[in-house]
């Protein structure tokens, strides 16, 4: 079987700005991918191209085997959409957002009663079926929207940031749905923020300033992508600690963490010496200095800062030339 | 100077039947960063509004600065800068102008405006952006103007109420660089998050739900605290293993992660060796089982399941 999503050197261009540079993935039958980078860095409008909504300037991708360009009508029919703000009716009770939902996927009217009943029991809401939207908690409305949208059983669903402000509990669970989802085959596309959430996904992307800059599983990310080694450092005083060693050669990142600091640095032995000697120098204790298992979070900023300090030389170059 | 920075004793906040703030005992320490980390509607924002000044409790005491929130309200409001969840900005004016706009409500005198200004824009580096609608700005943005505004008075200090909502990993990075640059002046920075991994980044931590503080102590102290081990697994076959290991004697939780497996034992059995062994048994082939240090997630969940 084709492979759920096919993109190849996509791209898209407002006036002078490009949003989404050249970029190339694709996405599996049953996978959970998740698609990361900061605001702004083009992954909403990738999304909106995959779902038919945005017309590419350039490159070509396929949703399920159709063409964005000329099969935008079946790729609607077949894929869900959720986004982080539900779009949920907040004055209609919970069978009646339902019902809605039932009627914009067109559900087959056979089929609708069986639907709404399976929307109902996977969302755990059976019992809440006339409560009033707007009441239920912030991690009840997300499960009744992830049944919005799958009441045509799509088989690629589309997740944009759905936990924001979901609070821990609700945020395992829907994990656990999902997971379940794409275990039936479903393929899973879905942005998010948050690091811990890619930990759930099979594989990641990075995007950023338009370009896709990495691709892999997150344990292909921690090991093969990060451009440098996560040490930790308990120091004195982390703060002046931080700011002495971010300006060391070889250091391409360092962010406090309470009373530790984490440093990425480019080669591990060099990097440990370098620190404590220049920590030494400015009379900061240091209790202990460590290599760690890098977080998500630290593969996505040190990517993103190597990326920054090669578009710099870059341009340095250039100016020189 | 050495009273603490935020002092409640009892403090109880109701709306109707709901009470959103249930005689909360908090200590906040001058020149530390405290988190109040809690799910959505444990009462963190009501508390921060309370300690802001903006909202009157219905018992308890509480002391900011030294002043007292019941009785003295608009003393603490001078003292502090708050950071509401919307940032309160004005997204029809500039950047400059919601600056401004703050620096007149809070009566900052035109020199020392002066002085202020260029030091926020130094760390802020909005200055390229001083003459745009704050409505155009991007998230991480936003969030600095945000920061800038509360921190125009020199307040000692800082109530941040979910400033990092919604912003990416990078321009987060990026504002927790300002918080400890801030801390290093000498300002006492009480933030409060739903996100569990934010929490390590603070000094000390305070877990609330359903208006209760559940615990208030150092990360390290929190986790050390935990009777809960978690086990990392990573095995051939990830599905099967997560369905046999649900029905484990003393396994309490079990989460799947795309390439593993997180376990919570709350008791010495099973350890390392016996799941190991008994995921061999069952042909699911594990690569690496090893106790892992548990995320402050997983102490949430710990203290969340008590009865």
């Amino acid at each position: 079987m084709e492979d759920a999503v096919v993109v190849k050197d996509l791209t898209r261009v407002f006036g002078d700005f490009v949003a989404v540079d050249r970029v190339s993935f694709s996405v599996k039958r049953g996978e959970i991918f998740g698609f990361l980078g900061p605001n702004g860095a083009g992954k909403s409008t990738t999304i909106r191209m995959l779902n038919g909504i945005l017309m590419p300037t350039s490159g070509q991708a396929h949703v399920l085997g159709f063409d964005i360009y000329t099969q935008v009508d079946r790729i609607k029919e077949n894929i869900g959409y959720m986004s982080q703000k539900f779009s949920l009716y907040d004055d209609l009770k919970v069978i009646e957002n339902i019902e809605f939902y039932g009627g914009i996927y067109q559900v087959a009217k056979q089929k609708r009663q069986q639907r709404y009943e399976w929307a109902l029991r996977m969302a755990g809401l059976t019992d809440k079926r006339e409560a009033i939207t707007g009441a239920l908690a912030v991690g009840w409305k997300q499960r009744l929207a992830l049944g919005c949208a799958l009441l045509h059983e799509p088989q690629v669903l589309f997740l944009d940031e759905p936990t924001s402000g979901v609070d821990p509990k609700s945020r395992r669970d829907f994990w656990d749905l999902i997971g379940e989802i794409a275990d039936r085959g479903t393929t899973v596309f879905v942005t998010t923020h948050y690091m811990d959430e890619a930990e759930h996904c099979d594989r990641l992307g990075l995007i950023y300033r338009a370009r896709l800059i990495t691709i892999g599983t997150p344990e292909e990310l921690k090991y093969g992508s990060m451009p440098g080694t996560v040490v930790e450092v308990e120091a004195s005083d982390p703060v002046r600690a931080a700011d002495l060693v971010r300006n060391v050669n070889g250091v391409l990142e360092a962010a406090v963490f309470g009373a530790n600091l984490h440093v990425v640095v480019r080669d591990k032995k060099e990097g440990i010496r370098t620190i404590s000697r220049v920590l030494a120098g400015a009379a900061i204790e240091v209790t202990s200095i460590r290599p760690i298992e890098p977080s998500l979070e630290d593969v996505f900023v040190s990517l993103i800062r190597s990326e920054d300090l090669a578009d710099e030389n870059g341009a340095r170059d250039a100016a020189g030339s | 100077m050495n009273e603490h920075a935020i002092q409640t004793k009892g403090l109880v906040k109701r709306y109707e039947a709901v009470c959103a703030v249930d005689g909360l005992d908090l200590t906040v320490q001058r020149g530390e960063v405290f988190g109040l980390i809690g799910p959505d509607g444990a009462g963190k924002t009501t508390t921060m509004r309370m300690l802001a000044g903006v909202l009157r409790p219905d018992g308890g005491q509480a002391l900011v600065l030294g002043s007292d929130v019941i009785g003295n309200p608009e003393q603490v409001k001078e003292k502090i800068g708050y950071m509401s969840q919307r940032f309160g900005l004005y997204e029809d004016l500039t950047v400059a102008e919601n600056i401004d706009f703050y620096a007149d409500l809070y009566l900052v005198g035109r020199k020392e405006r002066e002085a202020r200004f260029k030091r926020l824009m130094e760390f802020s580096r909005l200055g390229p952006f001083l003459g745009r609608l704050a409505g155009k700005l991007s998230g991480g943005m936003k969030q600095k103007l945000g920061l800038a505004c509360a921190l125009i008075h020199t307040p000692d200090l800082l109530l941040l109420d979910e400033p990092t909502n919604g912003v990416d990993p990078v321009s987060r990075r990026e504002f927790w660089k300002i918080l400890y640059d801030l801390l290093a002046e000498g300002v006492t920075i009480f933030i409060s998050t739903p996100y569990m991994d934010e929490a390590d980044r603070c000094h000390r931590v305070g877990i609330m739900e359903k208006g209760k503080l559940l615990i208030s102590d150092t990360p390290e102290g929190i986790r050390k605290g935990m009777k809960t081990r978690i086990i990392e697994i990573k095995c051939a076959n990830p599905k099967k293993a997560v369905a046999l290991l649900q029905k484990m004697e003393g396994v309490a939780d079990v989460v799947f992660f795309g390439d593993k497996i997180h376990i919570s034992v709350r008791s010495q059995k099973p350890d390392e060796s016996s799941i190991r062994k008994f995921l061999e048994k069952q042909d699911t082939e594990p690569r690496s089982v090893r106790a892992i240090t548990p995320s402050l997630e997983d102490v949430f969940f710990e203290l969340s399941d008590r009865p």
